[in-house]
């Protein structure tokens, strides 16, 4: 039994009195002990709504519709506001996009770390203060012990990314779901935060769900990687094996855009079009549109996720990219 | 935290801002006032007013006469006033307390009001009491403060006879002179119309400024962050939503200080109030210009204290401010 | 930003939208056609009658079909002089509002646009006199003026007086809503192309950025125009504003106030009424416009 197992997951938003418009439409995901998956996707694909749907964390008038979330074989979703707070934060930590707002502004960084610690643990605070100040170390914080009266603003994008990072770690979490923690960044610092990340991740020995537009970063950081498109997934596999060789259009034409793939003097590739709003999108593949395989029965009928790819014409092993 | 500086600060500012408060009430002063009529009356000579005006140094110039009035005013003279024949500043202070106690005793019903019904219309966005609470603050806002006094007035002390409308009630006598209606049980029954008349507008304004404010700060990241780290639903708002919701709401706090006392002239009109407000009135009707003085320097310096304390408590709870009177 | 025809839209959708409007409208007819409606002048001395004082509604016992709301104690209509009425206390309120926009509209433009020194002590300027209130302003200036001018000169220039001393005193709101648009409108393309293109600021200001920022501007003019009638009412009542001889609603409800322990409780009570109906009616609706316009602009935190 995998540790965290998703099951056929819908979030929906309320339109007007009696519609609902979902946000996610079925996705199924697993992670085993000390695993890392990456999630990819455009921004409005789904990716983040599934990371705060794990933790039943939806916004109003958002919620999970239908599906169900396994912890160890309890259902997260059945849980009372109350049994779930002891997962949050304790065994699934969460680290957010931009460091500049994750941090309430008017308390001290040892306050929102001391409060965390104390919510999971019954420990006194002279305690919890010298353990925040240990991992506070950990991630390679300068001066640790002076930071701990210091208020977010007082420190850069990265030093708050790293506290972000030390408290999401205090509790020695399972799984730590990490939603693009490295986009708000200053572009010289991403790489150092993204490999303090991998680098704790495999010394705890925990599991990580990376959320990320960035295909180039999973490949280095993820074992598994799974592809979102418009609240669904189209495809999932090994990250190796999925970065050698693609089969849904989409993630060939993700992969053909990364820089690092463009030959020297030619145009970088840009996959024509953009992805449909969830308020609009069109029948049948979500991603026919802009899809060069795309045929008749793409644009009648949503193709089955079988073997890992949710494509009617899924490209071979051996195959090119389309162009 | 630079206390002591930010203190020096503000207090530089302070004596600027009234400086400039006591140079506009010295000109009125004198352009407005003849202090000569009021001590000799019309009976005098034109040659004996000359050796009197002289004698008094009103023909002196302008700085000079101001330099003077200056002097007087910061050992607390402020002029006499000409229908009470005392110093305008005894007879201000004499009002202080019962328009002070007005004062204190409506800040502490929309306080303790605004901010439980802010949070409560915050949280539960679509309860029936939600929607009750927001219409019926629209029609707290368009009532002006006198009308509710009025209503008040009516319906209690004339139509009911439930609470007395008029005056302070029985008052006691603090060792120092201070006249207090919080000690005996009919000052406070007097005290509770004009309360509710003085609040009756701050408390729907407060109530949709928390609303919105605990709104926005449990829409925010950190709020989302913080329950992402599985605290408990009560330190969720009340330590990471409602701290955020407090900066504005002394913001805008510091902002009403002038409207308060404005509208205690209104409240005290209505139920004859004797504070300083009901003075000031009566000293305008009877063109008594050096009790009309001293109250605007008085009131400007009540206003000057105030706001210099609500910055002071600005940056106590903002983290975020640190170079003195400097703004976020 | 949102079309003509969407906006009427929503309102068409919106009861409370609509009743406000409706009343709002019922009453500027009312006092623009009090001339032609009102049953009485209660400027006309010669329509007077002592004899016809405090004189309850028609239909309360000793009523008089002539004066539908009874009368006050010069022998005036209540419903004539509310008709009246109502204009005075209008005009003034719309008056006041024209006069703070113009100013706080240029004030805040040359703040937003110019920044540096003029900005801080504009908005430093703004930031005190706000805090002082516009009540507060209103009541020591009209003091004063009435304490240096006699009671005749004071009556004929009561109006004007109130329009510029409201009007000044609210320049500060229309200044930091302008300025504060004008700041999120500066280092758009449009504004970087007009002034590469070699315009004047002068031209840049007035014909490029003021028009983006007419949205918050009319959003604020409908709650200022209430907070004006408001403040005239108030000050009116603590007779600083109108005289007794012509009255708005805030003077008819002095008038009436000292006759409301007697029992004769129409005098202040219906001019109570439509003040309060004016003014709920101008804030739901500026509270409307706010909602569809932007949903950012919020009460009290400006």
């Amino acid at each position: 039994m995998p540790m965290l197992e998703v099951k056929d997951l819908h979030v929906a938003f309320p339109r007007g009195k009696k519609d609902w418009i979902e946000a996610l439409r079925g996705v199924d995901l697993t992670l085993e002990k000390g695993e890392r998956l990456g999630v990819v996707g455009e921004s409005g694909a789904g990716k983040s709504m599934l990371a705060f749907a794990i933790l039943n964390l939806i916004a109003e008038p958002g919620r999970v519709s239908n599906g169900s979330i396994a912890l160890d074989g309890q259902n997260l979703l059945e849980m009372s506001e109350r049994q779930i707070r002891k997962i949050r934060g304790n065994r699934v930590s969460m680290i957010f996009q931009d460091p500049m707002v994750t941090l309430n502004p008017v308390l001290s960084i040892g306050t929102q770390m001391i409060e965390t610690l104390r919510a999971h643990r019954n420990i006194s605070r002279r305690a919890a203060h010298k353990l925040c100040v240990q991992k506070l170390k950990q991630v390679a914080i300068p001066s640790a012990e002076g930071r701990m009266d210091a208020y977010p603003h007082e420190l850069s994008g990265g030093l708050r990314q790293r506290v972000v990072i030390a408290i999401a770690l205090l509790t020695d979490p399972e799984i730590i779901i990490a939603d693009e923690p490295t986009t708000a960044l200053d572009v010289t610092i991403q790489a150092e935060i993204m490999a303090l990340i991998l680098k704790l991740c495999r010394e705890n020995d925990v599991a990580l769900i990376l959320i990320t537009h960035d295909l180039g970063v999973v490949a280095e950081v993820t074992e598994r990687l799974m592809i979102m498109y418009a609240g669904k997934c189209v495809e999932t596999g090994r990250t190796r094996d999925m970065i050698a060789a693609p089969h849904h259009p989409y993630a060939a034409g993700l992969l053909k855009a990364l820089p690092q793939n463009a030959k020297r003097g030619e145009k970088l590739y840009q996959i024509p079009g953009s992805m449909p709003p969830i308020t609009n999108l069109p029948t049948g593949c979500p991603y026919h549109p802009r899809c060069p395989r795309a045929s008749d029965i793409c644009r009648a009928s949503m193709p089955p996720l079988e073997g890992g790819v949710a494509c009617f014409h899924p490209l071979e092993q051996s195959q090119e990219a389309p162009a | 935290m630079h206390i002591i500086a930010f203190l020096i600060r503000r207090a530089i500012q302070a004596v600027i801002v009234m400086f400039v408060i006591s140079l506009i009430g010295f000109s009125i002063q004198d352009n407005l006032g003849d202090p000569l009529r009021e001590l000799v009356g019309q009976s005098v000579s034109e040659a004996e007013r000359q050796v009197l005006r002289d004698q008094l140094g009103l023909n002196d110039p302008f700085w000079v006469q101001y330099a003077r009035f200056l002097g007087n005013a910061v050992q607390g003279d402020l002029g006499t006033s000409y229908f009470f024949k005392r110093p305008a500043l005894d007879v201000i202070m004499a009002k202080f307390p019962a328009t002070f106690e007005l004062v204190l005793g409506s800040v502490f019903i929309f306080l303790s009001l605004s901010i439980p019904a802010g949070i409560y219309c915050a949280i539960n966005r679509k309860s029936w009491l939600t929607q009750f609470i927001m219409s019926a603050s629209i029609l707290g806002i368009s009532v002006p403060v006198f009308l509710t006094a009025i209503l008040l007035v009516w319906l209690f002390g004339v139509e009911l006879q439930w609470l007395p409308a008029f005056g302070r009630g029985e008052t006691y006598t603090m060792p120092w002179g201070w006249e207090t209606g919080f000690l005996t049980w009919d000052g406070l029954l007097h005290l509770i119309l004009p309360c509710i008349s003085l609040s009756s507008i701050m408390l729907p304004l407060f109530i949709r400024l928390i609303r919105a404010e605990m709104m926005e700060a449990m829409g925010t990241d950190y709020v989302r962050f913080a329950r992402a780290k599985g605290l408990s639903t009560p330190r969720v708002r009340y330590v990471h939503a409602f701290r955020n919701t407090l900066l504005p709401v002394v913001t805008v706090g510091g902002l009403m200080i002038g409207t308060l006392i404005a509208y205690t002239i209104l409240t005290e009109t209505v139920f004859q109030w004797p504070g300083m407000g009901f003075l000031f009135l009566e000293a305008v009707n009877r063109v008594d210009t050096p009790l009309i003085i001293a109250y605007i320097i008085f009131v400007g310096f009540i206003f000057v204290v105030v706001n210099t304390i609500v910055d002071f408590v600005y940056t106590l709870i903002n983290p975020m401010v640190k170079l003195p009177g400097a703004k976020s | 930003m949102i079309t003509w025809r969407a906006l009427l839209k929503r309102f068409l959708s919106d009861p409370v939208a609509i009743c406000a409007a409706v009343v709002l409208l019922a009453l500027i007819l009312m006092a623009v056609l009090a001339p032609v409606l009102a049953p009485q002048n209660p400027y006309d001395l010669m329509q007077l009658d002592i004899m016809d004082s405090e004189m309850p509604p028609s239909w309360q016992p000793g009523g008089d079909p002539r004066f539908l709301l009874g009368t006050d104690t010069q022998g005036r209509g209540v419903l004539s002089t509310i008709m009246y009425g109502t204009g005075i206390s209008l005009l003034i309120g719309v008056g006041a509002v024209l006069l703070s926009g113009v100013l706080g509209i240029t004030l805040g433009l040359i703040a937003g646009y110019k920044g540096g020194g003029i900005d801080a002590f504009l908005m430093r300027l703004a930031d005190i006199q706000m805090s002082l209130s516009t009540l507060m302003i209103a009541i020591i200036a009209l003091a004063l003026f009435q304490a240096a001018f006699d009671a005749n000169v004071y009556a004929d220039y009561a109006i004007i007086m109130l329009i510029v001393i409201i009007g000044v005193a609210e320049w500060p709101k229309f200044a930091r809503t302008v300025r504060s648009s004008v700041l999120g409108e500066k280092n758009k393309e449009y504004v970087d192309a007009a002034r590469v293109i070699g315009l004047p600021a002068r031209k840049v200001m007035w014909g490029h950025i003021l028009p983006n920022t007419l949205t918050p501007v009319m959003v604020i003019s409908t709650i200022q125009v209430a907070e004006a009638i408001m403040t005239e009412a108030a000050l009116s009542f603590l007779g600083l504003g109108m005289p007794v001889d012509r009255p708005s609603l805030g003077s008819l409800i002095r008038s009436g106030f000292e006759f409301v322990f007697s029992g004769s409780t129409w005098i202040t009570f219906y001019p109570a009424l439509v003040l309060i109906a004016l003014i709920l009616a101008l804030n739901l609706l500026g509270d409307w416009l706010r909602d569809v316009m932007n949903p950012k602009l919020r009460r009290g935190d400006d």
